[in-house]
Order: C-alpha cells, then structure tokens, then sequence
C-alpha cells in the first residue's frame, strides 16, 4: 500500500459540463486499479473555468493543480502524482499561486472551491459560522450598524446599502417579516450566484440567518432560477445539513432568536429576478412587478417588511461581521469612493480566460479582459463588451480603461449590474445585437406597463427595418424616442433599461446602423427550414 | 381564435373533487397546502407528468383554495409551465448574448438541420425538442446546452448528440 492521498475534484455544474464526472470517475477507477490509497473530495469550483475540469492533488499540506484534465490523461497523471513527481503536461503547480487567483481577493468567494460544499466541519474549520456566532452575542441594532459601516451595497444591480435598507426593515413594527434572497440570476454573463451556491452554500444560509438577527425576520426564503438545477439541489441538502445541527429553528445559537429558510424554484421567468416579481412569485402569483412605493422593506412578501437581497450581498455579510475586530482589514477600506468592498465579476463570452475574478472595486475593464481574461476566445480582436447583464450597455474597445466603480460605470453611460462582463470579438455585428436586446424584453416583459410590452416589440420591429436599409435615419429617430420613452415610463428596469444597450450600440457602433446593401436578418429571428 | 377560447373556457367544465385527485391532494399537503406555494406543486406536476393539463389546474386550485383562473394564470405565465406534454428528450440551446458571442447561433442552425427540427416548434409527438432557453449560468463555457437535466459546456453537435439519450455527462 502507498501513502495516502487525497484529491480534490470539482462538482460544479459548469466543472461537470466539460467532463469533471468522468475525470473522477476516471481518477476512482485508475486509482483501484495501481493500488493506491485514494480519497476524492468533490469540490465547489475555484471559477478559473478555462482549467476544467481541474483536479487538485494534496501533498505536504500544499494543494497541487492539474488542469484541463481528460479522463485519458489520468492514468498519466496518477502515476507521475504516486512518484512524486509534478511533470505532467496538465500541471499548474501550487493553485494558491496561479497568478489569475494569487492576484484575486477573495472575500465572499474566499471558502468556495476549498471543501466539500456540505461538510459542516471543513466548513467551520475554514472560518464558517464566526460571522453568525459573532451576530449572536450583539444586539440587532449593532448588527446593522456593522453592516452599514462595512459599506456593502446591493450585488444584485441597484447597488443600494445593505445596512440601510435593513435599518428601515428594523425600525418596522409589524410582524413577522422575512428575509428573500434572490437567486434569480438570469442575466447572460453571471455565473457567480450559481458558482457560490453550489460551492459553498452554507454561506449563504450563514448570511441570511443573520439578516434575519438583526431585522428580527423569523422567515427566509430562498428564490432560485429553474435553469439551476444542480444549485437547487445542492442549497436544498444545505438545508438538510443546517436543520439537523439546529443552525435552523427557534433558537439560533442559544441567540434566542428564531428564523428558518424555505427553498422555491422559480419556473423559468426572467423577470422574477425583479425584486417585486419576485414577491409575487414567492407569493404563488403571476412573476408581475409591483409599483412602488411601498417598498419592500416596509410592504415587502404578503405585505410584510423584508428584507430582498441578492446571493452576494447576503454571502458577504458573515464575512464582516467575521472579520469585525479582528487582524483583517475592515471591508470598507477596499474598493474606491461609494464602491466599497470587492466585486465578483465575472468574465464570459469570447474570453480565452473565462471565469470568476473577485477584485476591491476600481480595476479597470482593460486589465479584467485583457491581464485576467487573455483576450478573446477566437483570438480576434474585442469589440465589443456588454457590461452588467442583458439591460447592460455595450462599450467599444476603445473604452476599456474605464474603472469598475458603480460611479464611473454611470458615468460612461454604462452599469455595472451584477458584474457580469460579456466579451464580443469583430465579427459581431451590433445591429442585430440591438435587435436582440429589444427581442429579449418583449420575451420576458411581464406585460404589466404598456412601454415595455409594447415598446419591446416595436422596438424590435424598427430595428429590423433599419437592419433592411428602410428609411434608416428615421427609423433611428424612431428608436431614440421610443427609448426615451421606456426610460422614463416603464414600471421597472426590464423596459426601463432596454434602452441602455440599444442605445449604446447605436451610440458607439453607428457604422452597423448603416450598413449597406441591408444585413441579413437577426440570426435569431429568422425562418429556418431545415 | 375560436380554438384558443376553448382552452381557455372549457365548455362543459367537468366536476372535480379532491377525492378524484389523490395524488394532487397530497402533493399540495406536501408542500404545507399553502396557497403561496402553488408554483412549486405545479413544477412537480410539470416534472412527473411532462405538463400540468386543464384538469390538474382544477384540480389544484381546489386544494389550494384558489380560483381556477388564478392557478390558470400561474400556468400560462411560467415558460416551465405546459398545458401540452413536452416531448421526452429534450435539448436546449442557451440563446443569450455569452453564448451568442461563441456561436449559439451557429450552433442552433446546424442542430437544427442535423435533428430536422426547427427550433421551439416540436409538437408534443416530437421525438426530440429543440428549444430556446436565456442563460444556463454557463457563461465562460459556452455555447451551453441541457440535455435532458445535463449541461453540455462548449457545446458542439457532437457533444450535445452524444449526452442525448445515453451518452456520458457531457463528456468530450
């Protein structure tokens, strides 16, 4: 028999669609079959997804990577990893040191990828329920007071303070209120809510329970896309895990405060990412958005304050309240101005390097695309980046070095929405990408105000005139107006933010605009008969 | 039109009791009987039976003490949500811009002349569906495509032919 070793191998959806199953499988099988005292830890994803899947290997306390690996190149790789060597042509060497994550803070992300996602004890052994413990011996009001001085702000997309919108939750009388974390994260380019609640979902649960310490909500409810079958699976046996060590229930940590948290799919509505669509939905009701006011943190689920928080925000929180009064820096010192903190952003699209990239704020575009993403996937040049989901603007090339700030983004006629950032090379043709934008919001409209029901469809309508050459420079006034005209008059951000990347497009790519003969349909919208 | 009216009004509605539907009543008991959790009882219907037809609205909106037209609603709202069955085996194709950005569309078009379906238009006798779908949260590995309740990263016709019915998780 030979030394023992342990392996770790991710379980992320994304880590399994390139074949991380089979690699463990492979890992098993070949292990048996050389004698070897083998133990597989599946794993949350470390987010360098390009690598995967990828496979750790511990010796002398040090975690060694191997990555992309195929389920061919196991044989190989084990029989160098049982002679010690560290030779094999997928070797990475110490994944502490892979510049992509050694140049990383990882603050929220810190424990993901580490640990089983559900072992309880590798779980506190990485510095899990410090945060929950140290909300438990203070009084609501320091709790928020905590949190309001971290200067975290909403992840979802607002960008709202955390601290504040939990003080208006406190100082409400009424009873019982609720803390909803939405996980409804639909906007193409966002992986990060999907990547934390597969990979370390107890996080999550961790935050939400000391939400609910410090509003005095006894309930939470977790919102989770359909699309994410693999986070549902994985929140719902965190559940399972919590219940039985009594992290859940009428007494959290002798606190003598109650909360539980409920799990609910949602059924394949992108507007339930909405906060107040996502009420409804949680209500058993049509995904349709609320007017406000009220606001939800005063008449939030069943008329009720809550407390809605996106992924991030709420698997922060333990972090800070962590970290208060010790030897790290507090959360407020990183970051630039009013964005404070660390931001996940996430690179996708045609990106060589795509993946998970956990930075203070302030980082430019240039350097996440370029020094982080290594360009495109195709290797042509970029073109093209849509910053902050479908409602996001597009930038050109040209205006990379802007900062990542939620200030600096605005100020560029952009945002940054959830931190997604997807990358086009220059074979995209940007009429059609209006088009889409546009074809998006009349898919997903809730129908409830008439500017983005409707202003969806004819926006699509016009852009497809002028991608046919008719009478363009009218149709694109046409466009401007019917933008302004979403803009001020949608109930919410779907009709209200349509315009942002069709207007950008129009505003930064106008050759597209004009292109001469006409264009070819919008791919997506065309006949096929095959 | 006319046909769209039926669906929508059946003409002799057909009494239903609880009693009827066993299965419902305890699937709506399973989830607490609360009204707030109707979308979760009819996504475990849709999942079992491959739709949530005419008489399990009825049938749930009795349990739940709702009104039929609310749970209809609730029904016709959802993408997940089908009246008709959906076929079997089921292949879809993330359409959103990260993955239009590597080539979904392309992707699309030669599924489509490979399986000699057009997209979102299987009918419920269709061996294989090909549909539409915003985002899988596999951005940095697209094009991505579910294959049944498997998700294909860096999708190729290849790929996604060999996770169809048997084929190993996506593997290359």
């Amino acid at each position: 028999m030979t030394t023992p070793l342990t392996l770790f191998i991710p379980r992320d959806a994304a880590a399994r669609s390139v074949g991380a199953d089979a690699v463990a499988r492979a890992v098993a099988a070949e292990g048996e079959r050389r004698g070897l005292d083998l133990t597989i830890i599946r794993t949350g994803s470390r987010g360098l997804f390009w690598l995967e899947p990828l496979v750790e290997v511990v010796r002398d306390g040090v975690r060694y990577g191997f990555g992309p690996v195929t389920p061919d190149a196991v044989s190989g790789l084990l029989a160098g990893v049982a002679a010690g060597r560290d030779d094999h042509p997928t070797a990475l060497g110490p994944v502490e040191a892979i510049p992509y994550l050694a140049r990383q803070r990882r603050i929220t992300f810190a424990r993901c990828g580490l640990a089983d996602p559900l072992d309880l004890d590798a779980y506190r052994t990485l510095g899990g329920l410090k945060g929950l413990h140290a909300a438990a011996r203070l009084s609501p009001e320091a709790i928020v007071d905590a949190v309001t001085e971290s200067g975290l702000r909403g992840r979802g997309g607002a960008g709202f303070p955390a601290g504040i919108k939990w003080k208006t939750v406190l100082q409400q009388p009424d009873a019982p209120k609720y803390v909803c974390c939405n996980a409804d994260e639909g906007d193409s380019g966002t992986f990060a809510d999907r990547m934390l609640m597969e990979g370390d979902p107890f996080t999550l649960l961790e935050g939400m329970a000391i939400a609910g310490m410090a509003t005095g909500a006894t309930q939470g409810f977790v919102y989770v896309r359909s699309e994410y079958p693999a986070a549902i699976a994985t929140l719902s046996a965190a559940l399972a895990v919590w219940r039985r060590h009594g992290l859940l229930g009428a007494d959290i940590l002798g606190s003598g405060r109650a909360f539980d948290i409920t799990l609910r799919r949602g059924a394949g509505a992108y507007i339930c990412g909405e906060e107040s669509a996502m009420l409804e939905s949680l209500e058993g009701k049509r995904g349709q958005v609320r007017i406000k006011p009220p606001i939800p943190a005063i008449a939030g689920l069943f008329g009720r304050p809550t407390v809605v928080n996106n992924v991030l925000t709420l698997a922060t929180v333990p972090m800070i309240l962590a970290a208060a009064g010790g030897e790290t820096p507090p959360y407020q010192t990183l970051g630039v101005g009013r964005s404070t903190g660390t931001q996940a952003f996430q690179l996708a699209g045609n990106i060589r390097h795509g993946g998970l990239v956990e930075l203070p704020f302030g980082v430019s575009l240039r350097t996440l695309i370029e020094a982080f993403g290594g360009g495109t996937r195709s290797g042509r040049p970029v073109r093209a980046v849509q910053v902050g989901g479908p409602l996001g603007a597009f930038l050109p090339a040209g205006a990379l070095d802007v900062p990542m700030t939620y200030e600096a983004l605005a100020e560029a006629g952009a945002m940054l929405g959830h931190g997604g950032i997807v990358v086009f090379d220059d074979t995209v043709d940007m009429a059609a990408q209006a088009e889409f934008s546009f074809h998006f919001c009349a898919e997903e409209s809730c129908g409830k105000c008439t500017p983005c029901r409707i202003g969806a469809v004819r926006g699509a309508e016009t852009v497809a005139k002028i991608r046919r050459g008719q009478e363009v420079e009218a149709n694109l006034t046409l466009v401007a107006d019917l933008c302004e005209l979403m803009t001020d008059g949608s109930l919410c951000a779907m009709g209200g933010l349509t315009p942002m990347p069709v207007l950008s497009a129009i505003r930064h790519f106008p050759e597209d605009f004009r292109a001469q003969p006409p264009t070819a349909a919008h791919p997506h919208l065309e006949e096929v008969t095959p | 039109m006319a046909q769209a009216w039926g669906t929508l009004h059946p003409p002799t509605p057909q009494p239903v009791s609880a009693a009827a539907c066993p299965d419902i009543a305890t699937l709506c008991a399973r989830h607490g009987g609360r009204a707030d959790a109707v979308i979760e009882v009819l996504l475990d219907l849709q999942h079992a039976k491959g739709c949530v037809s005419d008489a399990d609205v009825a049938a749930v909106a009795l349990a739940l003490n709702l009104s039929r037209a609310e749970v209809h609603g609730v029904r016709s709202f959802y993408t997940d949500l089908t009246p008709e069955p959906v076929a079997h085996r089921r292949i879809r194709l993330c359409r959103a811009e990260a993955c239009q950005s590597v080539g979904a569309e392309r992707l699309r078009v030669a599924l489509e002349v490979r399986l000699g379906t057009a997209i979102d238009q299987a009918g419920p006798d269709a061996e294989v569906a090909l549909e539409t779908v915003y985002c899988l949260g596999n951005c940095a590995l697209g094009p991505g495509v579910m294959v049944g309740d498997r998700l294909v990263g860096r999708a190729t016709v290849d790929r996604v032919l060999a996770a169809l019915p048997a084929g190993e998780d996506g593997d290359p």
